[in-house]
């Protein structure tokens, strides 16, 4: 056996086996990073191999994230009866607002956890491309757009929740979903989850639409003139990543049991990416490490000293990108000759563009 | 007060905004037009004016303190963007949007850096006394119409430095070095323009202009070590629209953008105001993807 299958299985054994060897608290973080991980996965796909930054990111894990949490806050409650979320009383809303009304449906809720942010991102990402802007236009324009998210959300507190967001959950389906059982079923569902978005990009990536993603990516024009249209591959890659960051909003609000504006603005979309930059932008796996990794160097170094952090991520970043452009994962990667010849393409590519 | 000079009000108000944007994206699209790439540190340069303000305030007191701040605030940006992009920005210059991360990090470190030195409260600048005053229209078809000094002053300010820079890109050896590197890179450099300098040049200037506009923003509230943040996204929208480096093209697209905030303001609040000025962003892009003004060429990629 190779020993990359060796490391696989290991890595699938004890992620299975997690919840009965570390503490509840540390589960509990796994579990939300691991939630993060599909959504940097959905980066992956759209900055390294197809070369579309976002910096929006937050946007589609909130709009996931609320989906499901509008459910959350109306399980137990008694629609006929008038009943309303609490925070709504407390705002004085005399009436549940009428687009609160299917989200009764757990089955729905589900569904628009997917459909929500997969539709909103084809249409924006469509309108843009159409007209053939993308790069830093791009990037800027969706940076916008999480600063429009999630100052909407803080001021519509009356339908929102405001800027304490939507919290305070306690069923689903029926079941508790506080309980420490919960919370290892929930870990679980998330394990699952990544597991499988990490082998649906993989097969993704090696199909014929992956490699026309990365033909657009290196050489958006050359790909029109051999006669295809780059916009769909770029709108499904967009989407995708869209549909992963929504799954992985909605499973990270029942491990936090919140979700707030905080999560959703300017600088938790632009902190997703640095995930992806340390990871390996390329490399899938890498991905999912350096999401794990960041995160936990995060929560210790930011309940140590909290000032530090900020210096922190900001080195990382600057050091990452300009240091180390594929990342950790291209560190494992760097000796094949094959990889080295394709940067040596790439590097003298990239120079010759930018004169 | 009457509905008249109630419009004309707002009208004022989104020209003194719009004279903000003009000062916080002049350097963006200046930069952008020679390398292609965005300084995300770009709003820290106004904290960092504003914060010089404060400083110079300690040291000069009285009524022209606020005169003096503009040249410190002008060198500080102007010398720290310089560092800027001698370290980080041209060595990354070929790769666009790792640019854009890079210095992200580095508004990042200056945050954070700002919190540790001024607080995260925030400092005050008292606006000398001969700019507290109001132009008050009594009678006629705007009465009510109040117009602060301080307003008038931005504009002022804003239209002196766009003249400067017009006349030394227009009328200056220096100013046809930047066109020439603007327009045709490899040319120009081919002519013995030294482009790199000029790189230089043009992002330190703009870094300085940045930081005037923050000795302006702290004129207007407190000095907080995120203040550049609520202009910058909307300057980053500016060089968007505006066109390729294009000086006309970031004043006609602040204009419009200033207006379009202070008028959508009477009918929706801010939040709403933001999320509309993106929507207007998204369908201008449908009608002139390339911005307002334009460069003809025959180049594919520009």
């Amino acid at each position: 056996m190779q020993p990359k299958y060796v490391i696989g299985v290991i890595v699938l054994l004890s992620g299975t086996a997690a919840p009965f060897i570390i503490s509840t608290y540390e589960l509990s973080l796994l579990g939300r990073f691991l939630a993060l991980s599909i959504l940097a996965m959905g980066i992956m796909l759209t900055w390294g191999e197809a070369g579309i930054l976002s910096l929006g990111q937050g946007v589609f894990f909130g709009l996931g994230g609320y989906c499901l949490a509008l459910h959350l806050k109306l399980e137990g409650l008694n629609l006929a009866n008038g009943d309303m979320p609490d925070f709504m009383v407390w705002s004085g809303v005399s009436k549940l607002p009428a687009f609160w009304y299917p989200f009764a449906s757990p089955i729905f809720s589900l569904v628009c956890v997917v459909i929500v942010p997969g539709t909103f991102a084809a249409v924006f990402s469509w309108l843009v491309f159409r007209r053939r802007v993308g790069g830093v236009y791009f990037a800027l324009i969706t940076q916008a757009l999480a600063l429009a998210f999630s100052t909407l959300l803080i001021s519509q507190q009356a339908y929102t929740g405001g800027f304490n967001g939507l919290t305070d959950y306690s069923t689903m389906f029926g079941e508790s979903i506080t309980t420490t059982g919960a919370a290892k079923v929930i870990y679980w569902i998330t394990f699952v989850l990544v597991v499988g978005a990490y082998f649906f990009l993989r097969w993704l990536l090696a199909s014929r639409y992956g490699m026309m993603l990365r033909a657009t990516r290196d050489g958006e024009n050359r790909v029109r003139f051999l006669g295809y249209d780059p916009v769909p591959y770029k709108v499904i890659a967009f989407s995708i990543a869209a549909m992963l960051a929504g799954v992985g909003g909605a499973l990270f609000t029942l491990h936090a049991g919140v979700v707030s504006p905080a999560l959703v603005g300017v600088v938790p979309s632009i902190e997703m990416v640095v995930w992806v930059a340390v990871g390996g932008r390329n490399i899938l796996w890498g991905a999912i490490a350096g999401t794990l990794l960041v995160n936990f160097a995060k929560d210790l170094i930011s309940s140590a000293l909290p000032s530090l952090w900020l210096y922190g991520l900001g080195t990382i970043f600057i050091i990452s990108v300009s240091f180390l452009p594929a990342g950790i994962a291209g560190i494992f990667r760097a000796g094949s000759s094959e990889d080295r010849i394709v940067r040596r393409f790439l590097t003298r590519r990239k120079l010759s563009s930018a004169e | 007060m009457q509905e008249s000079a109630y419009l004309l009000g707002q009208v004022f108000n989104g020209f003194s905004v719009a004279s903000l944007f003009i000062l916080a994206a002049l350097g963006l699209a200046l930069s952008f037009g020679l390398m292609r790439v965005i300084n995300m540190a770009h709003g820290e340069m106004l904290m960092l004016g504003g914060y010089l303000a404060y400083m110079t305030l300690q040291v000069v007191p009285g009524p022209l303190g606020i005169l003096a701040a503009m040249p410190v605030a002008f060198l500080g940006a102007a010398i720290l963007g310089g560092i800027l992009e001698w370290s980080v920005i041209h060595r990354l210059s070929a790769r666009p949007l790792d640019t854009l991360l890079a210095t992200w990090g580095v508004s990042l470190v200056l945050q954070q850096a700002a919190r540790n030195m001024f607080g995260a409260i925030g400092v005050e600048v008292v606006a000398p006394t001969w700019l507290n005053h109001t132009v008050s229209v009594d009678s006629g078809f705007f009465k009510g119409l109040d117009l602060p000094f301080t307003r008038i002053f931005i504009l002022i300010v804003a239209a002196l430095v766009l003249g400067g820079i017009a006349l030394v890109l227009n009328k200056t050896r220096l100013g046809l070095y930047v066109r020439a590197v603007n327009q045709d890179r490899p040319t120009a450099a081919a002519m013995g323009v030294n482009a790199r300098r000029i790189d230089l040049l043009v992002f330190a200037l703009g870094t300085g202009v940045a930081g005037l506009a923050g000795v302006i923003l702290a004129l207007l509230g407190p000095v907080t070590p995120t203040v550049g943040q609520s202009y910058i996204v909307p300057a980053f929208l500016v060089v968007i629209l505006g066109g390729l480096g294009s000086l006309v093209g970031t004043t006609i697209v602040s204009i419009i953008i200033g207006l379009f905030t202070a008028l959508i303001e009477i009918f929706v609040d801010v939040s709403v105001a933001q999320v509309l000025l993106l929507v207007f962003v998204i369908l201008f892009i449908q009608i002139r993807p390339q911005g307002v003004i334009s460069i003809r060429t025959r180049a594919l990629e520009g």
